[in-house]
């Protein structure tokens, strides 16, 4: 029997061989290219003004309710993928078809209504 | 389950097409060693991103200035052609700069996690029937994963930085990078249910070598033999799905309509203010490798890949793609900046619903067709 | 061969990321340590793959390194918490009943590893691990049958889950929209 992760091997090994490239072409610029740090050279650029303040602020709430709705429509997606790939299948069993139409569509109603109450509320304006 | 379904099939089928070219299936088949066929295939595609990059942003440049009656570069080379490959020398020999107080390991991980996973993703596409480095039965999703990581790299970019513009332009990129996420996949996802069999099609019908196979709607080489068996690209029956996905991978890589994480005009250069060298020159690679995946991506779901008459495969696979990468360059050099909200009302509020929508037309579709 | 070596690379891959996680060694950035989450989710996928689930090994990329992982990062911008608040590390009670919940967890889990020698389903060989793998196990099309055809009810209450996580977020942040 094939090992059926077999395809997915040499995927790992690009990803290694990429990361190991790209470190390599990052030190060689770092030793061939030209080192002369100075103190104004380190300062952060803030279009030409000294720094004023730390930029680590809190962050708006509001970058929190799209990581949210994100995540909830990523898991939608993530059972949206299998139903997809056997729907042609489910539709040769007579007996199955509405089934599974019915039961995504219920999937998605459910769903939406979570992004109708969202956009209701207001919670995705961000003027 | 049938034994069809097993994803070992899928070089079998393959291989089964492929006689007639009489090519070997993938790299890993040309060599029968992974390693030496990943290095093999490391080697080729980074050549053709390479050469893809200078090219593309050679055309960006000559587009733009053809757009605006401009000349564009013109000195280096016939046309200004060597221009890119000038600047990528010099790009070489600059000064990397270091500012102070950055987060040092996040600082210098940065154009590493932005620059791997889009390599990796084109090593995953099939070019044709016979040239793939690999043909993984998860393609489409993994494409979209490692697509995805891009966003990580750049919240390491932009925090690491120690500098307000580029933490702004780290956090609007990634909750763009996010929300356009979710329509990009949804609108390939009806392409994936129409593209999918499990109960078998028949491919090069009527012909003595006709024979069923089951289809899988994750691989990239069977959404586009779909294509092949039904005779038309999927861009003809989910229109709207393409105009989603178009206008998603604009958003995906940060190009105007939808550049506000790298607004000159606010946040200087956005989550790479503070890169400087090749560094630089890593996001750069990546942003326009990027927009060859989107690109690719289309081209296998919405126009049949590397099906197309009289040409051979490799060259229809460009020619779209090209094609929609001129699209485009086209659309950033026509369009004004979006605001973020109106960003995110243009997400949120009209592509997510109406590529749902779309989902379930395709479905009812799927049992017509 | 390779399936060993591989298996000691991810697995001690996700231990020392993990451990990173809980307890950084160099200082205590929560950034940091969600960073060192990915990496960990990432020798995680690896494990996935070597057991054959490539659809669970794919969506751990991409729905952990990629949405949770985005979550949690906004999470921390949003609350900015800097060494002032976090306080300084001492050993507290917490550390202790922490310790003594370790200690317990690797008990129960040498115990169960040094017993499940003989929990192979019966006849099994354990030469040939493939053969107690069905054809297409772990693949989006098993997947999917089975979560259509067996599992149809509790599918459907996690559309009203998510429902309930997107609601509770709304009236959560509202306070502060």
């Amino acid at each position: 029997m094939i090992e059926i992760y077999e395809p997915y091997i040499p995927v790992l090994l690009i990803a290694m061989i990429v990361v190991v490239l790209a470190g390599v072409i990052l030190l060689a610029n770092g030793l061939l290219g030209p080192k002369r740090p100075t103190r104004l050279k380190g300062i952060p650029y803030e279009s030409g003004v000294d720094p004023v303040d730390s930029p680590r602020h809190r962050f708006s709430v509001k970058f929190y309710m799209t990581a949210i709705l994100f995540l909830v429509f990523d898991l939608e997606v993530v059972f949206l993928y299998p139903w997809a790939v056997n729907y042609n299948g489910f539709l040769a069993d007579p007996g199955f078809a509405a089934t599974a139409f019915g039961s995504m569509a219920a999937f998605l109603v459910i769903l939406a209504l979570g992004l109708f109450y969202e956009y209701k509320r207001g919670a995705m304006s961000w003027d | 389950m049938s034994a069809a379904l097993h994803p070992a099939s899928a070089p079998a089928l393959a291989q089964a097409l492929s006689t007639p070219h009489s090519l070997p299936h993938t790299a890993a088949d040309l060599v029968a060693q992974p390693w030496l066929a990943s290095l093999l295939g490391v080697g080729a595609i980074m050549a053709f991103l390479t050469l893809n990059v200078l090219f593309l942003i050679w055309a960006e440049r000559k587009v733009s200035a053809w757009i605006q009656r401009r000349m564009g570069p013109t000195e280096v080379g016939p046309y200004g052609l060597f221009q890119t490959l000038a600047d990528m020398l010099k790009l070489i020999s600059k000064q990397l700069i270091t500012p102070s107080h950055v987060d040092r390991p996040l600082y210098l991980l940065a154009p590493l996690v932005v620059f791997a996973p889009v390599v990796v993703a084109v090593s995953l596409f099939p070019f044709a029937p016979g040239l793939a480095v690999t043909d993984v039965d998860l393609g489409l999703l993994l494409v979209f994963a490692f697509a995805g990581l891009g966003i990580i790299g750049i919240f390491m970019a932009g925090w690491g930085s120690n500098n307000k513009y580029a933490l702004l332009g780290a956090m609007r990129s990634v909750a763009q990078n996010v929300s356009y996420e979710i329509p990009l996949i949804l609108s390939a996802l009806a392409v994936v249910l129409l593209a999918s069999h499990p109960e078998g099609v028949t491919l090069e019908a009527g012909t003595p070598s006709a024979h069923t196979v089951p289809l899988l709607g994750t691989s990239l080489a069977h959404i586009t033999l779909a294509q092949e068996a039904q005779g038309y690209w999927f861009v003809l029956v989910q229109p709207v799905a393409f105009v989603i996905y178009f206008v998603a991978a604009l958003a995906e890589t940060n190009r105007a309509p939808f550049d506000i994480p790298e607004a000159e005009s606010e946040l200087v250069a956005g989550f790479h203010t503070e890169y400087s060298g090749m560094r630089f020159a890593m996001f750069f690679f990546a942003e326009y490798t990027n927009m060859l995946v989107v690109s690719m991506v289309a081209t296998v779901l919405f126009l049949g890949g590397w099906d197309g008459p009289l040409l051979p495969g490799p060259v229809w696979f460009f020619l779209k793609t090209y094609t929609l990468l001129f699209g485009m360059i086209w659309v950033r050099w026509t369009w004004p900046r979006l605001r973020f909200d109106q960003l995110m009302r243009l997400c949120w509020g009209l592509l997510v619903p109406v590529a749902i929508l779309n989902l379930l037309g395709a479905a009812v579709l799927a049992e017509v067709l | 061969m390779f399936e060993q070596v591989m298996f000691w690379l991810f697995g001690a891959g996700a231990v020392v990321t993990a451990g990173m996680v809980v307890a950084p060694p160099f200082n205590r950035n929560p950034v940091h340590a969600a960073l060192a989450l990915i990496a960990s989710f990432f020798c995680m996928a690896g494990l996935y793959m070597l057991l054959l689930a490539h659809l669970l090994a794919v969506l751990q990329i991409l729905v952990y390194a990629g949405a949770i992982m985005v979550l949690f990062l906004f999470v921390i911008m949003l609350l900015n918490l800097g060494d002032h608040e976090l306080g300084k590390q001492s050993s507290s009670v917490g550390q202790m009943i922490g310790l003594v919940a370790m200690a317990f967890v690797t008990s129960k889990l040498v115990v169960t590893l040094a017993t499940s020698a003989d929990s192979l389903p019966h006849g099994a060989d354990p030469a040939a691990p493939e053969a107690l793998v069905r054809d297409g196990f772990g693949t989006v099309a098993t997947v999917g049958d089975a979560m259509f055809r067996h599992y149809l009810v509790p599918f459907e209450l996690t559309a009203i889950l998510l429902l309930i996580a997107v609601i509770g977020a709304v009236v959560l942040a509202k306070r502060n929209l």
